[in-house]
Order: C-alpha cells, then structure tokens, then sequence
C-alpha cells in the first residue's frame, strides 16, 4: 500500500506499511455510509441518486486527471504549482488547434498534445524552477507559477480572444449505467485517468527513471553524490507532470467549454486532491478525485448552487489541519 | 542632515510627509482622464503595503488577502445600502472584523503548524470560502452583489463628490500615508522587532521568551484591517461589489504582485511596485489601440497588461529576489 507513495518509497518499514490503511478505509467507509444514508433517508428519489453518484464518479475522473501530474510536481518535487489548472487549459487548446485546424481525431491528437506538453515543463523547469529548488524557497516557486498561469492565460486571451470554442464530439451520445445517464466521451476520460495512473505507477514502480526519480525525491543531496544530475531528474520529473496533463487536455476537452480561464477552477480542487490522496500518491490522486467529485454532487442534492463547493473546501481545510500527510500518505 | 532626522524611524515619516505632500499635487498636472489611474494604483499601494506586513514582515505567506478586503468591501455595501451608515464607520467595523478573521484562522492554521505552502494553501482555502458563503448567502444578495446607490449631493460622510472631483484621489492618498505610517511605527516598535525576529528564526525567538503566537497575530490583524480598509474604499470609488471582485483571486494576486516587484519586507517597496503596476494596464490598453507596425495583430486584443506583470512577476523573482526597491537599496548601502 505504502509502496505506492513515492515519497516515501526508500524508507518506509514493514511496519508503517499498514498505518495509512486504517484512515484510507475509515474514509471509504464514511463515504459509503454516506451515500447508503443519502438512499434510505435522503428523501431524494433512488434514479436520483444514482445519477448523482455516476455524475459524480465521473465527475472525480476528470478532477484525478488533472491531479495526477500534481501528485508528481507537488509531492515529489514539492513545488507548489499554481500553474496546474492553466497548463490544462494550455493542452485543451493545443489539442483544439490540432482537431480545428490540422483535422486530426481529437483523441489522436491528444497523442500530439502530452509531448508538447512534457517539453513545456521539462522547459519551464529547466530554465525557472531549477533556480529555485533550496530549502526555504516555497514562496519564489509559487510566485513564478502564479506568473506563469496569469502569463498563458493571458497570451491564449491574446491569442485565440475570450470566445468559448467548441469541437465536435467525436463520440458522441450517452451509455446507460444502473439506469443512470452516462456521456461516452466523460466515460472515456474515466478510463483515461484509470490508465494513466496504472502508467504512471508502472513508470515509477518498475523502471529506471522511476528509481531515480524517487530517489532523488526521498534524499536530493545524496542522489546528486552518487551521480545523478538532480536538475534533469527535476525537470523530466515536472515534464511528466505536465504530459498527464496533456492527457487529461485532450480527453476533457469533448465535453468542456473552452475559454483561456477554464483550468483555472481545477488548480485548488487538484493541490485538495493531491493533499487529501497524500503527497505523491498517484493511488490517492484517483482515490481523492472521486471523494471530491462524489461529496460535490451527492451535496448538490441538498445545497443550492455552489454550497456543495464549500463543503469541498471545509474538507480541505480540516484535512490540512488533521493529517496533512493525506489519506495514502505516511507521517512526514 | 540635522541631528532630528538621525533616527532611522524620523527619517522615514519625514520622507512619507515630503512624499504625500508632492503626490498630493499631482492631481493639479495630471490630466483629468488619468486620475482613475492614479487612484487605482493608491489602492493597489494600500493593499500591497498590508500584505507586506503579514507576509513579508510577519512572514506568514498570504495567498489568501482577498478575504480581508472583501470583508472591507461588504461591511461598507452591507451597512451603506442597508442602514446608511457611513463608509467611515465601514472602515472601522470592517478592519475589525477582517483583524478578527485573520487572527482567528491564522491562529487555527498556526496551532496545526501548518507552515510555507501548507499555510498558504489555506489562506487560499479560507478566501475562496468567504466567496463561496456569500455567493449563496441571501442577506448579502449572493452573486448579484451591491450596487451603492449614487447620492444627490456632495457628501463627506458618504464619500461621495462630483464626478471629477480630487477628493477621490486625496482620500486614498491619506489612507496609503496612513498605512505607511502603521508600517514605519510598527516596524520600529518593540512589537515589530519581535515580529521581525520571529520570521528570520522562530526557535530563537522562542527560546528567548517572545510569544510568537501573539505577536505573529498581530501581525495578520494590523494587516488585515489596513486591507479591509482598502476594501471599503474599492467599494466606494467603484460603487459595485460582488464575491469575485471582493473575495476572488485576483484581488490577492493585486496585493501580492506589486509587493513582490518592488520589494517584500521593506517599507517603500510595495509602494514603487504599485506605481510600475497600477498604469501598466492603460499603457498597454492604448499599446493596443494603436499597435505599433508588427504587433498589428494584437489591435482590440485584451490580456496584454497581464501578461506583462506575470512576465515581470517571473523575472524579478528568478533575477532580483528582493524586488526593486529591496535590489537597489542594497546596492546604496554597499
């Protein structure tokens, strides 16, 4: 279980390895509670309910997509990155130009987009957040994050104007789930975000870069005195973080309305993802996207507009202040 | 220099007096269309000036300011449109409250040491709560907002003046002094100098017996009042509040940004980087207007201002650290 937080993976002893479970199934269990509360004496009708929980389990997919490459930047590198939501916003419209303009398949073309974008963080990292990765430096990397996101969503303003733009759906129309309505193209994105972290798992778990990756993640000083060129393994580290999220561009941009400010709402909702999954756990960024998006809309029955949000942000806060190691995270 | 103006303290209070004395005549050479600009940057002054006490006095990274100055915001909507109460009052009442706010969550954030980005994180957190709570709260008139009513008569009670009128740039030009003069006097108090000990090293401090709860809280009070007050007089100048142009993101971006650019920690700093930010945006507006031969792409495009601060914001991060002001004064005293 614990061999799946990164962070963690040089050091953590046999006997740690089963602490995060008591938490992780307290929490699914609650949740579960919960929902099965929602059906007997929630007083909505069930076909209600069940559509609120298959929205909301879709929903949580794209919510993990966008947190996947957090967990990576955020939990492996510790860099806060404010730039997140925006970089999806980046890989939509990089994938929107090659559907709109090139004609390609937007799937096919999501195959072009997660390069372009591992060479924009490979970038970025290598040229600004290189020069900022000392001890005490939190604050100057969320800074030029911040002013990364503001920089591209104001150059795609520049660019492409504020009009929302739209592409034809490739995939067009519903499946039917437990009586439930169900958008093939939201179900796609699900088992993307289901296979990208079975990827990424695969990446750090089982090869070479994944090693050093992690090594240079538990104790950057001592993989720099065997050899390793700590700044590549950085930047190839926030390249993978954001390819996932050239991923996760490609697959959300079906159904998303697209203006230069649409990631922008996902970049909180991902740093209480990543914090409530704990830092560096690809499992906790799925885990914790689908307990967002299931308590956003099984909330969204009972609280009128964007109540349900602030129940997310509650959870966040008392998770910061409770076990900001997160769910699947050990004890820092 | 007279043996008066030794005191590092004196000499800063006499430069904020010759400084707002010129300022104050600017309106006078200032061509009448340009004055929204200039009070727009003294609000961005005012805010900067009270993020920097909390974040780069106290320490305590703020990602969250847009709280204090929506508290500001509305506590003048709420009680001008509802009760009629003065925007003076406004000030007071919403500077408490945000000092109370601030006090409270940064007490709760600090007992959890929540430290760095974690803390941040949740000032961000507790600021887009405030702005999820009043988008659905009736009372407040959820995302509808406030529109203060426009009065017959000139009013110093009510703040308001003819159209044209220099008192819209004097008062928040007598606000700024005044938060630049809590700045000089706190950061030359024993208070300050503890705050200021606590950021450079928390352990010291404590083993040396300073309360570094209380005086870190003190701090976020002083600095989230200044910014409610900010708050009160964006709502009277631009008579329109609602949740985002309160609580939003972007008012926190607005204070942290010219701080960061002219220089956290020091006391002109914010002030200098207000000043590059606050026009920014009407230079590039008629950049676009009138785009000069290669840039004939961007005419009637929005989103070049911002672009320019980030850009700005990343290199003065990545290249002087200590902004502007911060760089250059080093520099003197080399």
């Amino acid at each position: 279980m614990a061999g799946d937080t990164a962070t963690n993976a040089g050091t953590t002893s046999s006997a740690r390895r089963w602490v995060p479970a008591l938490p992780t199934l307290s929490v699914v269990a609650l949740l579960l509670v919960g929902l099965v509360l929602v059906y007997t004496l929630g007083g909505k009708s069930p076909q209600l309910v069940t559509q609120a929980i298959v929205t909301g389990t879709l929903l949580g997919g794209v919510y993990a997509l966008v947190s996947i490459g957090l967990t990576l930047i955020f939990g492996v590198l510790g860099i806060v990155n404010f730039a997140q939501g925006t970089l999806l916003t980046l890989a939509m419209y990089v994938t929107y130009v090659l559907v709109s303009d090139v004609g390609l398949n937007v799937y096919l073309a999501t195959l072009i987009t997660i390069p372009a974008l591992f060479v924009v963080g490979y970038a970025v990292q290598a040229t600004m957040l290189n020069r900022l990765m000392r001890h005490g430096e939190t604050e100057g990397q969320l800074l030029v994050t911040l002013g990364l996101s503001l920089l591209i969503i104001n150059l795609l303003l520049l660019g492409f104007g504020g009009l929302e733009k739209t592409i034809e759906p490739p995939l067009d129309g519903n499946i039917r789930l437990f009586g439930a309505v169900a958008p093939v193209s939201r179900v796609v994105a699900f088992a993307g975000a289901i296979l990208l972290a079975v990827l990424l798992s695969a990446l750090l778990q089982r090869t070479r870069l994944g090693l050093t990756i992690r090594s240079v993640a538990a104790n950057a000083q001592g993989a720099q005195l065997v050899g390793v060129d700590t700044r590549r393994v950085f930047a190839v580290t926030f390249g993978l973080g954001t390819a996932t999220v050239g991923a996760a561009g490609g697959l959300v941009l079906p159904f998303l309305a697209l203006t230069p400010s649409t990631g922008e709402q996902f970049t909180i909702l991902a740093f209480v993802i990543v914090v409530l999954g704990g830092l560096g756990s690809v499992r906790g960024a799925i885990v914790g996207g689908l307990i967002v998006g299931l308590v956003q809309t099984a909330s969204g029955l009972y609280l009128p507009g964007t109540g349900a949000l602030l129940l997310v942000f509650a959870v966040f806060v008392l998770v910061l202040f409770l076990r900001p190691q997160g769910l699947f995270g050990s004890a820092p | 220099m007279t043996g008066l103006l030794k005191s590092p303290a004196a000499r800063q209070v006499a430069i904020l007096v010759v400084g707002a004395l010129v300022l104050a005549w600017l309106p006078f050479v200032l061509p009448e269309a340009r004055q929204a600009v200039a009070v727009r940057t003294l609000i961005f002054a005012i805010m900067a000036v009270s993020w920097n006490i909390m974040s780069g006095y106290g320490g305590l990274f703020s990602f969250g300011h847009a709280a204090f100055f929506g508290i500001g915001a509305y506590a003048d909507a709420y009680l001008l449109v509802t009760h009629g109460i003065s925007p003076w009052i406004a000030m007071l009442v919403g500077g408490a409250l945000a000092a109370a706010f601030g006090g409270l969550t940064a007490f709760a954030a600090l007992r959890y040491r929540l430290a760095g980005a974690y803390f941040a994180l949740a000032t961000f957190a507790f600021a887009q709560m405030l702005l999820l709570l009043v988008s659905n709260l009736g009372v407040l008139k959820k995302t509808k907002g406030y529109n203060i009513p426009i009065e017959a008569d000139e009013s110093w009670a009510k703040l308001q003046f003819a159209e044209d009128s220099h008192n819209y740039y004097w008062i928040p030009l007598g606000l700024l002094t005044f938060a630049l003069l809590v700045n000089i006097v706190l950061v030359h108090s024993r208070t300050g100098q503890f705050v200021m000990a606590i950021r450079d090293d928390e352990t010291a401090a404590e083993a040396l017996g300073v309360p570094v709860m209380r005086y870190r809280l003190i701090a976020v009070a002083i600095s989230a009042a200044l910014m409610a007050v900010a708050g009160v007089y964006y709502a009277q100048y631009y008579l329109y509040v609602n949740p985002d142009n309160a609580f939003g993101g972007t008012v926190s971006v607005q204070a942290i940004v010219p701080a960061v650019i002219g220089g956290i920690g020091t006391i002109w700093g914010p002030v200098i980087g207000a000043a590059v930010i606050g026009p920014l945006s009407e230079i590039t507006a008629s950049i676009l207007r009138d785009p000069p031969p290669g840039l004939g792409f961007l005419e009637d495009k929005s989103g070049l201002d911002v672009a320019t601060y980030a850009l700005l914001l990343i290199l003065i991060v990545l290249f002087l650290p200590r902004g502007v002001f911060g760089s250059l004064r080093a520099r003197w005293s080399r």
